[in-house]
């Protein structure tokens, strides 16, 4: 269940939406946000605030690539894996984080703390090789800065 | 060199609302709504060759003027910013500066078109670029230049902002109004064209960011001077180029559309790295094909960049030196584009995980002969997709296959990658 406030939230956004569903992506994020991930629960709480199916809504969840449908930690490590940060280095970078967290790219660490994610081009290319941790974008990542980083937010990090 | 787009920028933080105002921001929406018709904006436009900065290149001028004015109902404008191109950041670095310049170039735009309702589609990861936008959004209503009856001309309009959750194929413009409609992004059939009936079934416009911030500059400044910023007579306009890879300044700069490739390398970019000699490059984003040490003398227009055999693309360069394998590099991009696929059509769905498996085999050291062949067809299938991913995605395998063959026979007589992968920074 939701919290009724964040309840009214939804129900406002989407009554102000030009069709209902152009609210979808919103609140499954809205959702995502206070879950941690997208659960069946929230999948079946979107679907009745958007008026849609809960296979509508899941035909939308499980085609963006930031909508969870399994669970994460409560810290994402994104790391680039496209072309300007391959060729400066990403590959090392997520070898580095693999080694440093003892887990594969796409699982999550033994204390569920933290979740490491290899991802798409993140728009900064110039700074390459780039990790992206929660909505903070970091550039030219060594595996030694990364390292640092990364335990810092694993320290900071509500499930360690 | 004319700075348009960057011109007001200020180290190391965004262009507050009242420096832009300073500077005679919005200067060219209050010219336009007091002296100009809606038609003589879309004539400026046309006039000043502006073609669009998101990847195709198409006249925005014709663009605009391919929309029924007389149809009922609303029509709408979209400002694509779902920058997911590898190697492109220009957007972003255009809104995290000045998110003004795109306001008020929607506004004009929106003023041309008959638009009262427009929105700005921004990809995930660009948190800065949207609260830019919706700060910028915020003083322009308490200014009076959104809003009901702007500057008293009887033009009202409002601009949304949409946080996207991520998957290329929102880029293209029928995909993306499915997107901001809610629903799956799937592209959709053309023709019907979004000019006719996009968003909702009406008339819709897709522009992208750096297309639409260009338009205060050739209202205020006349699309004769516009043009005139280009490098060559054939140009029009500047350009930003966002240069990731191994040269020394990996940064995103305006320069007029039409220098050469080498003049970008050797000038702003400031050469290639120590130990490093340019091997190949990406020339315009992930789908473009290579362009080699034979192309430093390509106007970098669009044109031109066709003429050569590639695209020009969204300005986004990526350089690679000697050390770089090229079958390792289209492998990377290909893993993208398979990835990306939004599997409604077989020849992407299908035809991209095959040729990422026949790039495989080869870079381990397992190709065979027959594989060059097999490449080459795909790069003529993937023509029957149904839009343009596919065949996007076999940009740079053409590339390859036309400008590093014997690289692609050399893994294939030996048995290994004559090159190792990764590199550190």
């Amino acid at each position: 269940m939701i919290p009724e406030l964040l309840k009214t939230n939804l129900e406002k956004r989407v009554a102000d939406a030009v069709t209902n569903r152009e609210a979808a992506v919103d609140t499954m994020k809205e959702l995502q946000r206070h879950y941690g991930w997208l659960t069946d629960e929230a999948l079946e709480e979107a679907a009745q605030l958007l008026g849609l199916s809960p296979l509508q809504v899941e035909e939308l969840a499980t085609f963006y690539e930031m909508i969870y449908r399994r669970p994460v930690a409560p810290r994402i490590v994104h790391v680039c894996d496209s072309i300007s940060c391959w060729a400066s280095g990403g590959e090392t970078l997520l070898k580095s984080l693999t080694q440093l967290l003892e887990i594969e790219p796409g699982s999550t660490t033994a204390d569920g703390a933290i979740t490491l994610l290899p991802c798409s081009c993140l728009g900064n290319c110039g700074e390459a090789p780039c990790m992206m941790i929660g909505e903070k974008q970091y550039g030219r990542m060594t595996p030694e800065a990364g390292a640092e980083i990364v335990a810092a937010v694993r320290d900071a990090s509500p499930g360690s | 060199m004319e700075q348009i787009l960057l011109k007001h920028t200020r180290p190391g933080r965004c262009l507050s609302f009242d420096e832009y105002r300073s500077a005679g921001g919005f200067g060219a929406l209050a010219k336009a709504l007091g002296k100009m018709t809606p038609a003589e904006v879309q004539q400026n436009v046309i006039d000043s060759g502006l073609r669009g900065r998101g990847g195709a290149g198409f006249p925005t001028g014709k663009k605009w003027s391919f929309v029924p004015r007389d149809l009922p109902g609303p029509r709408y404008l979209i400002c694509n910013c779902d920058e997911m191109e590898p190697g492109t950041y220009k957007d972003r670095v255009l809104l995290e500066r000045n998110p003004h310049l795109l306001v008020e170039g929607m506004a004009l735009a929106c003023y041309a078109l008959g638009v009262r309702h427009a929105f700005i589609f921004v990809r995930y990861g660009y948190e800065q670029a949207a609260e830019n936008l919706r700060s910028s959004i915020a003083a322009a209503h308490s200014s009076g230049f959104l809003g009901d009856n702007i500057l008293g001309s009887g033009f009202t309009l409002e601009l949304g902002v949409h946080q996207s959750a991520g998957r290329y194929i929102c880029g293209e413009e029928t995909a993306l109004i499915n997107a901001l409609e809610g629903k799956r992004a799937n592209p959709r059939a053309k023709p019907p064209f979004p000019a006719v009936k996009g968003l909702w079934g009406q008339p819709t416009v897709v522009n992208n960011v750096e297309t639409l911030a260009n338009i205060p500059a050739i209202i205020n400044e006349g699309p004769l001077w516009w043009k005139s910023t280009a490098a060559t007579p054939e140009a029009a306009g500047t350009k930003l180029f966002c240069i990731s890879g191994h040269v020394v300044n990996t940064d995103c700069f305006e320069l007029p559309l039409g220098m050469t490739l080498g003049e970008i390398i050797d000038g702003p970019c400031g050469g290639m790295r120590p130990g490093s000699r340019f091997k190949a490059c990406i020339p315009g984003g992930a789908s473009t094909p290579y362009f080699t040490d034979a192309h430093r003398d390509v106007s970098m227009d669009f044109d031109p960049v066709a003429k050569a055999g590639s695209r020009l693309g969204t300005g986004g360069i990526v350089v690679f030196d000697q050390s770089t394998c090229m079958v390792a590099v289209t492998l990377n991009l290909i893993r993208f584009f398979a990835r990306e696929s939004c599997g409604w059509c077989t020849p992407c769905r299908e035809g991209l995980p095959f040729v990422r498996h026949i790039l495989e085999r080869i870079e381990s050291g397992r190709g065979e002969a027959q594989d060059i062949e097999i490449l080459r067809e795909h790069v003529q299938m993937l023509n029957y997709a149904f839009c343009a991913l596919a065949p996007g995605a076999m940009g740079p395998v053409e590339g390859l296959l036309n400008h590093f063959g014997d690289e692609l026979r050399e893994h294939i007589s030996a048995g290994s990658c004559p090159f190792k992968g990764d590199r550190l920074p």
